[in-house]
């Protein structure tokens, strides 16, 4: 932590500024928004997936937590191509060995399921440590 | 402004980043900045099978927040030299108190 000037003397007591989130760290945070377009959301539950095409985005900086290059194919006009670019090709449209493709549907309705499924296992299991004298807290969701 | 400095270290090191949700990510270690955003360029991910949503990526940026672990390749620590900088840091925050 960086050394913070004095309280100016007779005026208020001020509290250390990294107690707080200053607006300029928000603006920091949020100064690299992204547009995307011709956006496919990808949703998995279980073993099925579904390709659902949204169309464009507008993202909050803030809100982005890891971005991923995918391999696309004229990546290998600016290259010679060799048999790692091929790989890479391969890549762009891999998806792991029990997973099948379905339509929205059907990927909601299996995700629907597997969420009551959650919520059901994360119950009993707030249940039984509630006997033992734990809280749990946020129970069911994903926090980052 | 330690952990900066020694992630920048295993520069082009093979690491593996264990995210907050679990995922668990291994690549090479491209880049760190500030606020320990992470690149890793040809990134797997462990239990695959689990987490397919990263199946196609090949190199992923990581926000420094949902890190939860960065599991470092042992052999490339020099752990008399982070002792040393653990106590320089230690030092230096204690004379400004």
């Amino acid at each position: 932590m960086e050394e913070h000037d004095p309280p100016p003397q007779g005026g208020p007591p001020q509290l250390p500024p990294q107690m707080f989130t200053t607006a300029a760290q928000l603006l920091d945070l949020t100064d690299t928004n992204l547009v995307l377009t011709e956006s496919v959301e990808r949703i998995f539950a279980r073993d099925v997936y579904a390709d659902i095409p949204r169309g464009i985005f507008l993202v909050r900086g803030e809100n982005v937590l890891l971005l991923g290059e995918v391999v696309w194919v004229f990546d290998s006009l600016q290259l010679t191509v060799s048999a790692k670019i091929w790989q890479d090709l391969d890549k762009d449209d891999y998806v792991p060995e029990p997973y099948r493709e379905v339509s929205d549907n059907e990927a909601h309705e299996m995700q629907k399921q597997e969420k009551e499924d959650r919520k059901a296992t994360d119950k009993s299991r707030a249940k039984k440590l509630h006997k033992l004298g734990f809280e749990v807290e946020h129970a069911g969701e994903n926090l980052f | 402004m330690l952990f900066f400095s020694f992630f920048k270290t295993l520069v082009e090191q093979q690491v593996t980043v264990e995210l907050k949700n679990d995922i668990s990510i291994r690549g090479t270690l491209k880049s760190v900045d500030q606020f320990l955003n992470i690149k890793l360029d040809d990134i797997e991910v462990l239990e695959e099978l689990k987490y397919p949503h990263l199946s196609s990526v090949k190199n992923v940026f990581i926000r420094g927040s949902v890190v939860r672990y960065v599991h470092l390749p042992a052999a490339q620590v020099d752990t008399a030299l982070l002792e040393d900088a653990t106590r320089r840091e230690a030092a230096t925050q204690a004379s400004k108190k």
